[in-house]
């Protein structure tokens, strides 16, 4: 072999296990998935090809509302992660001291290392009627009869932010870590209150963060299943509970595959919009080109 | 070159051991929450030698899971009586099962003969039976004394104090409750599809009567034992169970009947151990193990003293719930046609989405 | 009453727990003047700068901006603008962008930003680069276009804090010309903070020498560099061959010290009357000393400390060659060694090493302090 096959070699070995995951564990899988969606159910075991899993997407409404509401209580809980997890963030790499850093750092990360169920259950022993927080309102006398937190929409979104706030704060923090303190104070000094130092001058350099930030937390917040499930009660309709209902109630995989592939279609359109929104590129929000 | 050739062969070795059969001394159990309890395990790896993984499920993930594999990853699973026949013509996921390797004079003849009855395909018979039980209503008397019927889980007095859980069953037993006959139905679609909306209508209407969908045993027994729930659809064992820990709630057959059930034994299609499923099956249904079982999980097995092998309190919180009439009122599960389970679940894709 | 200065400190001090960072300062700073502070690092220079910037609180004492005290005013109400050391131009923003930020901040209409952004680019010569990204302009453009966004706020006073520390050598003599030039240009109070003498000596009007949060002497270059009052200073500004030693005796017109080698020096007292016996140091600058050749044999007569003038005897060792400001280093026959500038004229003489020379130098040449650490009163 000579020097030239030599390198080229390893440079394929190098490689080769990230195409295998690529190709296998994602490119795979979802043409599986794709072709499957395309199959229609016309009677038990007999199939057709076409897009009618799609079309009773949209005929029905209770799958499309379903998306719209995955998509817009998604979108909220980006956002509130966002205002929950920015000062948290600035504290963390702007304000805090060395050493308190790495406590504050931890601290956020512990939650991560319970699973989702067990949190939820957490979430439920507090939140229950005759659970922590409800005894604890009787006790202190704010309210006389027991209290139902759970089984709502805001305890859904309250349980969501938890679990995915700290996917916001890493990118934020690593991103303010990396700003000169002097630009805040170039800021300051040049008349700008505290507000238009934030708005003008932190916001729009931690703007590659909160882009980030925000697509993991929007895209973890719409592929959650256990914490919408566990927390919503009666009336939580999520996108990925209506999936598993196709797969696993109705047996109806075929439509279940096209629930799946229109869940990565629009959860894709939204974080293009939002990066179109934002002025970032993809690119920008992984590696920042400094002056 | 040397280092390719290690390379493949450690490629080789991995793809081989995540592939290798399951050891023959392994039963990998499908089965339901409270089916396989620590101690039977222990026993029957003492005597036997064969270790039991056991996995967590209900009937509509069985036969997903199977369905997935078709029928591998399991060696022994537990679907309820008229679930096989229609999953087998479909999926194709379950074998036959060879009757000689099973003490079938340890079971009560009508509950063995209603199982064959249910699976016998092309001649050949598919399941045996484990415990059967019935589904219908937990209340509890001292808050809730008059309900009775499935219809009463809509009665306005209870707004927020009852649960279901959203399957077939809440469907079925409005049904009844509504006066119409579902099972009869299964044989005309249109029919039934009729019968199911107007329960689904029901249900819809009484949405602000439910706290929440029970999803588990434990979820309900939790809602009942802490008292946020009056009343709720339930299997009798899961109630019996709380009956013991509280006399005020228990079983109440509805006044249109209990809808009874009997899960079975079903063998997958890819059992890789199909010796130790039998050495199982049998094991379970020896009095002792029954009796062990039976305390354990609230229902009574399909022994042929299955009503005497089990615990007093058992028995006591049984007759407290049933009477005669109640038992013979009993309206078992039949077969589901293919196709039944996509018409249902888009109803109860409505009743949960409704606001 | 004295007029109203641009900048007053009084008595300003900060301590950090224990560690004082800046002790008790006072200086005022008249109307237009290019004002540098000069000083190692450490020395508490960029401290006090923060706290006329009003990132710092002082702890004791009063500072003062066109008279009036800016103690109870939040950072971004002081007219006090602040070139930081890395410049701190926001990377987000474009040059007009950056320039029109302290604008907007004050509510300046739309049209009229436009306008003083334009005005302000012209006059640090940079007119067609306000659409430009901070990414594509070279250092010396980025210096001048951080200025341009403090001057067009028309500040009381304009802080640098060591702006030319980043750039490379050849730009920052060009800088320093620079920068003085947009000072009388603009007619605004500069106050410089650098570590770098020469910035300080080649820019300033005044220069404020400071060393472990004191002012050691504030003047004009000339004045630091001529007469520096304090050893500190003697070392700091300008180069000094450097000898520690001892008081031999006083006479009228100044002091005779013998260095610790054994060199006897005429020398004149610069900060404060000497004692006999007090341990000194004593300051030559190379220019004060003139060289000339010499036969081997007077070179040893020439050694002589008493009278007027400072005669020593030596043998050269090396050429430190750097065009007009060459230098020689001269080993004396007491064994100190000596740098002198290289005559530029005169009489052709061979300096090649080894050769014999003869130092010469005023008694005014030799500048003799106290040691520090060691009280002349003592």
């Amino acid at each position: 072999m000579n020097q030239r096959s030599i390198r080229r070699l390893t440079l394929f070995m190098l490689l080769a296990p990230f195409l295998l995951w690529i190709a296998l564990l994602i490119v795979l899988p979802h043409a599986g998935i794709f072709t499957l969606s395309l199959r229609e159910k016309v009677a038990p075991l007999v199939y057709t090809v076409g897009p009618g899993n799609y079309l009773d997407f949209f005929r029905e409404p209770i799958y499309w509302n379903t998306l719209l509401r995955t998509a817009s209580f998604s979108v909220l809980v980006t956002a509130l992660t966002f205002l929950v997890g920015f000062p948290i963030a600035y504290y963390i790499a702007k304000i805090a001291g060395r050493r308190a850093r790495g406590a504050l750092f931890l601290g956020c990360l512990i939650p991560l290392w319970v699973s989702d169920l067990v949190r939820a259950y957490g979430w439920m022993i507090l939140l229950r009627e005759t659970g922590v927080v409800s005894s604890f309102l009787q006790w202190t006398g704010i309210v006389s009869v027991p209290v139902e937190l759970l089984y709502n929409d805001a305890t859904v979104v309250v349980g969501l932010v938890y679990t995915v706030v700290l996917f916001m704060i890493v990118p934020l923090v690593s991103t303010l870590d990396g700003m000169d303190n002097s630009l805040i104070e170039a800021g300051y000094n040049l008349g700008g209150n505290g507000l238009t130092v934030m708005r003008r001058i932190v916001i729009p350099y931690a703007m590659p963060g909160i882009v980030a930030g925000s697509i993991v937390v929007f895209m973890l917040t719409a592929g959650s299943y256990l914490t919408p499930i566990l927390l919503g009660g009666k009336n939580s309709m999520w996108f990925t509970e209506q999936i598993y209902e196709q797969f696993i109630t109705r047996f109806n995989w075929e439509s279940g595959a096209a629930f799946g592939i229109l869940l990565l279609l629009f959860t894709s359109l939204t974080v293009w919009l939002g990066l179109r929104l934002s002025g970032q590129s993809l690119a920008s929000t992984v590696a920042r080109n400094e002056a | 070159m040397r280092k390719f050739k290690v390379l493949a062969v450690l490629a080789t070795l991995a793809v081989a051991t995540t592939t290798t059969p399951a050891a023959a001394d392994t039963l990998r159990l499908l089965t339901w929450g409270s089916y396989a309890p620590e101690n039977v395990i222990e026993m029957f790896k003492n005597e036997t030698g064969i270790e039991v993984e056991v996995t967590f499920s209900n009937n509509e993930e069985m036969i997903s899971k199977l369905r997935a594999t078709g029928g591998g990853g399991f060696d022994l699973a537990q679907p309820s009586h008229d679930r096989i026949h229609a999953a087998q013509l479909e999926y194709n996921i379950y074998r036959p099962m060879d009757l000689s390797k099973i003490d079938t004079s340890a079971y009560d003849p009508s509950l063995l003969a209603a199982v064959k009855a249910n699976t016998t395909i092309d001649g050949e018979v598919y399941s045996v039976p484990h415990f059967w039980g019935t589904s219908g209503l937990v209340v509890n008397k001292a808050k809730a004394p008059d309900l009775e019927s499935f219809a009463d889980l809509c009665d306005p007095q209870y707004e927020g104090r009852v649960s279901m859980r959203l399957k077939r069953t809440i469907l079925i037993g409005m049904g009844y409750a509504m006066g119409e006959d579902p099972f009869g139905a299964y044989g005309d679609i249109a029919e039934y599809e009729r019968i199911i909306n107007a329960a689904a209508e029901k249900l819809i209407a009484c949405k602000a009567n439910v706290k929440t969908y029970w999803t588990g045993g434990d979820d309900l027994s939790n809602l009942l034992r802490s008292g946020e729930i009056v009343a709720s659809d339930a299997w009798d064992g899961t109630a019996f169970k709380l009956n013991t820990e509280n006399p005020d709630i228990n079983f109440r057959p509805p006044s249109h009947g209990a809808m009874g059930w009997i899960d079975t034994f079903t063998l997958p299609r890819k059992s890789k151990a199909e010796e130790a499923a039998y050495q199982w099956i049998n094991f379970v249904m020896r009095p002792d193990i029954a009796k062990m079982m039976s305390s354990h999980s609230g229902y009574v097995t399909a022994h042929k003293d299955g009503g005497d092998l089990t615990s007093d309190q058992l028995k006591a919180s049984f007759s407290d719930a049933f009477s005669n009439d109640d038992v013979a009122n009993i309206k078992w599960f039949a077969n589901i046609p293919p196709g039944l389970e996509d018409i249902e679940g888009k109803v109860l894709e409505r009743i949960k989405a409704a606001q | 009453m004295a007029a109203i200065h641009d900048l007053e400190c009084r008595g300003v001090r900060k301590r950090f727990g224990a560690f004082v960072a800046v002790d008790g300062v006072s200086f005022g700073i008249p109307s237009g003047s290019f004002f540098s502070i000069l000083g190692p690092s450490g020395c508490g220079k960029t401290t006090l700068l923060r706290m006329i910037a009003g990132f710092e609180e002082p702890s004791e004492g009063d500072i003062l901006i066109k008279g009036r005290s800016v103690l109870s005013l939040a950072p971004n109400r002081r007219n006090v603008k602040l070139v930081f050391q890395h410049l701190a131009l926001f990377p987000m923003m474009n040059v007009a962008e950056n320039i029109a930020y302290g604008l907007r901040c004050k509510g300046v209409a739309r049209g009229e930003i436009a306008r003083r952004t334009a005005d302000v680019l012209e006059r640090v010569g940079l007119p067609h680069a306000g659409s430009k990204d901070i990414g594509q302009l070279s250092g010396g453009q980025k210096q001048r276009i951080a200025i341009a966004r403090c001057m067009v706020l028309d500040p009381d006073v304009l802080l640098l804090d060591e702006p030319l520390g980043a750039l490379d050598l050849k730009l920052r003599e060009q800088m320093k010309i620079e920068l003085k030039m947009l000072q009388s240009q603009f007619g605004t109070t500069f106050v410089y903070i650098t570590h770098d003498q020469s910035e300080a000596l080649v820019m300033s009007d005044r220069v404020a020498v400071m060393n472990h949060g004191r002012f050691e002497q504030v003047g004009a270059p000339r004045e630091l560099y001529h007469d520096p009052v304090t050893a500190f200073v003697a070392g700091f500004v300008g180069d000094s061959n450097r000898w520690p030693g001892r008081v031999l005796d006083r006479d009228p017109a100044g002091v005779r010290v013998e260095t610790d080698s054994g060199l006897t020096l005429a020398a004149c007292e610069a900060g404060g009357v000497l004692r006999r016996g007090d341990a000194v140091e004593v300051f030559v600058r190379p220019e004060s000393i003139s060289v000339t050749g010499a036969q081997a044999t007077d070179a040893t007569d020439a050694t002589d400390g008493s009278g007027e003038h400072n005669r020593q005897a030596g043998r050269i060792e090396g050429t430190l060659f750097n065009g007009a400001n060459s230098r020689i280093l001269v080993r004396t026959s007491t064994g100190e060694q000596v740098e002198a500038d290289l005559p530029q004229r005169g009489p052709d003489i061979g300096f090649e090493n080894g050769a014999p020379v003869v130092l010469a130098w005023e008694r005014t040449g030799s500048k003799c302090f106290a040691r520090a650490g060691e009280d002349p009163a003592g």
